[in-house]
């Protein structure tokens, strides 16, 4: 692997280098501060009252019962809001109390500030809360025969008038996913003195919490400041508001900081989840194997509110042929009020569901037409110079889709297993199964997902690099939610200069502008490339006005003389280089969804093998092989971590995570019931990179980190399949799926 | 009543009204916010810590019955401003993400590792199965615990 730098190409540290995180220290010794360990001098506590109803009136709400209990300073609801009533990143559609309508589990009906934690939970109960019961709307296609559509979008290109010889129509289900950030939400909000207030809380985005709040406060935009914390996971979970106008609110009211800090179960109700789907489907395709049509109709399970729901079901409708050629697409995809809890961002936003819908059908029909399923993604295949079947753009960038099938089918299948460990069969050390009971199943599956922001949507980061006496300051918006984007945006400026102590201020709303939302496998080349081009600035600066032409930590080059150190040229004067980088643009849909949407794509291929114990119904899945196409790995040590995080997601949903949502009422919420992957759960995962350098990504690196999810599932699923024989036509696959 | 332990060596004392946690007091009362609260159910492992001796999620244990008792948190693994190899290997090796799950891995690893020098692969995974991990799918973690294997049979 060769770092393509031009000035900087000895530094340590720099780009393709596994470089550890420069917060692993205080991250390993309980040192580092997340929101749940944010403390301020004279701080109250908050609490919420939440409806423990899906769909229903308020007949009655009386606060006095609250206020009148010693120590607790105030309790809001929805009259008491000060400016505007609804919130929302998209569509401003969630009342920020409930408005004397509860539309899902879990909403806020009032929020209480106290001088302790159990004071505040106290009073939040003792507030007077009477509900007329409604009939909770939680079924997707109910809600499409009643109208309740947040958002249709739509693909429709070709002739309906075509069909092919071999015709697939089966209906697929996901089920809710919960993003499980093991941190729940927390945060702190301090008034500043003068009518304003400094918020701290979860998440992926400050600047467009920051409008919302602004409005929501009555503020203006000087007056409220949004600062990234510590976050415990995000994976989308964090996109949208949570506990934040609520702390606000309440530190406007008493003049004091207001803490809040979730449990778990609480969390489960504050966050939006990954949309439950039903989408049917149709495929057709001729005797040779070539895909002549898909017909889709996708029903996404927006819950009580939009979110983003409506960027969602976009990328649902996008991704929903796959990385396939097909002259005539007509899909359907629906958005969809209901009374479940708002579901929003989830790594992978949409590609998921129809990921595994669409995977699944590729089997169907290659065993329609007995061809390898292999075989029939691969001639099918789109690559640069294809067109998206969806949209009709031209793909211009690499796009190795035919490369990621091929390295995964090249990889060594592991040996028939013989042990009788209990750990390694169906089943673990609840000792159910023998070894003799169990069936092996090998799957393939393919993931597809556009990066960045799509459909016109004016997309762009900023940064700005200061140059200090040791070397470099990097600031910016965008948040650092574990996935080591701290780490890659010093690589970057390392390579771009030379200097090697960099380091990376996460600076709050008011000191530089938005990196736009840290999602959608965006910030490597969004944020990574305002880093790139401000350090270019700087450096091309510094050649300039020291007329030097290299640059390293010691300072400013003229050939082998040193014209400058670092602290010298910090004493001349300030050097700093700022830089709102665009990405290339995208178009926005004409009627027919077509245009250029997407910027650009990336594509995955998942190997699953599974031992199956088909009497009760139980996988383990022994070994997952992967191919993944990064661009250009910055930190290969990361793009690891993070394709097998994000395989094991999509193991979750594969074989065991499922929000159980009856009525509207969420069973699960916490991680007795909510199941997530353990350490015994997680197999083996072996990842090939696939290094074609993106045009437009800091020295050629792609985003990737949401495709692991995608292409995870369906390839699990389609393991299952090969050892049972069964349809499994819903994730997650449940014992009685496979054993009834 | 009052509680009293001896955390990571020190004697420390809280006032306790309400029948609570170690978890709690570990992180309410004496501001050791390295213990992370994150299910409340025993569930996670993020909040595991030495009890006597014996790895514990401490919201499992009620706060006065660790009276009197040492108990080791994340933030006494490291020592007169040493990293724990484990903790140095998992910076080394992609363990550490997000890092909320950490201080439950370094307490319950450095736990198996002082149990068990040389635990085996399985052995590895059953130990640490308490301990949830959202962000890593966990490989970083045993390729952490892997390397130090390594490094004593040398």
């Amino acid at each position: 692997m060769t770092a393509r730098t031009q000035t900087g190409s000895k530094v340590r540290k720099g780009v393709g280098e596994s470089v550890p995180r420069p917060d692993g220290i205080p991250k390993v010794t309980g040192h580092f501060a997340y929101a749940s360990d944010l403390y301020a001098q004279d701080m109250l506590w908050g609490a919420a009252r939440r409806a423990p109803v899906a769909h229903a009136g308020v007949t009655h709400l009386d606060v006095a019962p609250a206020l009148a209990m010693a120590g607790v300073h105030a309790v809001l609801t929805y009259d008491d809001l000060p400016a505007k009533r609804f919130q929302g990143q998209i569509i401003t559609d969630q009342p920020v109390l409930a408005d004397g309508t509860i539309r899902y589990w879990g909403e806020v009906v009032a929020i209480v500030a106290a001088d302790d934690p159990t004071t505040a939970a106290e009073a939040a109960q003792a507030i007077e809360v009477a509900y007329e019961p409604l009939d909770p709307l939680t079924d997707v296609d109910e809600a499409l025969a009643r109208d309740e559509v947040l958002r249709k979008a739509v693909s429709y290109r070709g002739d309906r008038e075509v069909h092919g010889e071999v015709v697939v129509e089966a209906t697929y289900e996901t089920a809710t996913q919960d993003q499980a950030p093991l941190g729940n939400e927390a945060g702190i909000a301090v008034p500043d003195g003068a009518g304003g207030v400094d918020v701290y809380g979860p998440t992926q985005w400050t600047h467009v919490d920051h409008e919302q709040l602004v409005d929501c406060l009555g503020l203006r935009p000087e007056e409220v400041r949004v600062h990234p914390t510590g976050l415990g996971g995000a994976f989308g979970a964090r996109e949208d508001l949570s506990l934040q106008t609520h702390l606000c609110l309440l530190a406007l009211r008493t003049g004091r900081p207001v803490r809040m800090v979730f449990g778990r179960e609480e969390s489960f109700a504050a966050h939006v989840k990954r949309h439950a789907a039903r989408m049917y489907y149709r495929h057709e395709a001729d005797r040779a194997g070539n895909l002549i049509r898909v017909d889709a109709k996708l029903l996404l399970d927006g819950g009580a509110y939009s979110m983003t729901s409506p960027a969602v079901v976009a990328n649902a409708v996008g991704f929903a042929v796959g990385p396939y050629r097909c002259p005539n697409v007509f899909v359907d995809g629906y958005a969809l009020r209901t009374n479940n809890p708002p579901s929003g961002a989830m790594r992978g936003f949409g590609a998921v569901q129809t990921g595994f819908a669409v995977e699944s059908q590729m089997d169907r029909v290659a065993a329609e037409l007995g061809m390898d399923p292999l075989e029939f993604r691969l001639k099918n295949a789109i690559g640069p110079g294809d067109v998206l079947a969806t949209t009709g753009q031209l793909i211009t960038e690499p796009l190795p889709t035919r490369e990621v099938i091929e390295s995964v089918r090249a990889m060594p299948l592991p040996d028939d297993e013989t042990s009788t460990d209990a750990r390694e069969l169906p089943g673990g050390t609840g000792l159910t199964t023998p070894r003799s009971a169990v069936v092996r199943g090998v799957g393939y599956a393919v993931g597809f997902k556009n990066l960045a922001f799509s459909e016109g949507f004016d997309d762009y980061a900023e940064a700005r690099i200061t140059l200090t006496p040791v070397g470099l300051d990097i600031h910016t918006a965008a948040i650092e939610v574990g996935q080591g984007m701290v780490t890659v945006l010093e690589q970057i400026a390392r390579s771009v200069t030379g200097i090697e102590d960099v380091r990376v201020i996460f600076d709050d709303t008011s000191q530089i502008g938005s990196a736009g939302s840290t999602s959608a496998s965006r910030q490597t080349q969004m944020s990574g490339g305002a880093v790139l081009k401000a350090a270019e600035k700087l450096r091309d600066e510094l050649f300039e006005y020291f007329g030097a032409d290299a640059l390293s930590s010691e300072g400013m080059w003229r050939g082998s003389q040193l014209v400058a150190s670092l602290p010298e040229a910090c004493l001349d004067r300030d050097f700093s280089a700022h830089v709102r980088h665009r990405h290339q643009g995208s178009e926005e849909p004409d009627e027919n969804g077509q245009g250029n949407l997407h910027v650009d794509f990336a594509v995955s291929a998942h190997r699953a093998v599974v031992d199956v114990d088909p009497v009760l119904g139980l996988v383990r899945v022994v070994k997952i092989d992967t191919a993944q196409d990064v661009g250009f790995a910055l930190n290969p040590m990361s793009v690891i971590g993070q394709i097998e995080g994000g395989t094991m997601q999509g193991i979750g949903l594969a074989v065991m995570e499922e929000l159980i949502v009856d009525h509207g009422i969420v069973r699960n919420p916490n991680f007795t019931d909510y199941l997530l992957p353990t350490f015994l759960d997680a197999p083996p995962i072996e990842a090939v990179l696939i290094e074609q350098p993106s045009s437009w990504g800091p020295f050629g690196a792609k985003g990737f980190a949401e495709l692991p999810t995608i292409s995870s599932t369906p390839a699990v699923v389609a393991a299952i399949r090969n050892a049972t024989g069964k349809a499994l036509t819903r994730v997650p696959v449940r014992p009685e799926d496979i054993a009834l | 009543m009052n509680v009293r332990l001896i955390v990571n060596g020190e004697v420390l004392n809280a006032e306790v009204t309400t029948p609570i946690s170690l978890l709690k007091v570990l992180r309410d009362e004496l501001h050791l916010l390295g213990t992370k609260d994150a299910c409340e159910q025993g569930e996670c492992g993020s909040c595991s810590v030495l009890l006597d001796g014996d790895l514990v999620c401490s919201c499992l244990v009620m706060a006065a019955d660790a009276h009197d008792l040492p108990v080791t948190t994340v933030e006494g693994i490291a020592s007169d401003g040493e990293l724990h190899p484990l903790q140095q290997a998992l910076i080394d090796h992609g363990g550490v993400q997000c890092g909320f799950c950490t201080p439950g891995f370094v307490v319950a690893g450095a736990d198996l590792l002082e149990r068990n020098p040389s635990p085996t692969s399985g052995e590895i995974r059953e130990a640490l199965s308490g301990n949830l991990c959202r962000c890593t799918g966990y490989g970083g973690i045993e390729r952490a615990i892997q390397s130090l294997i390594e490094v004593e049979e040398r």
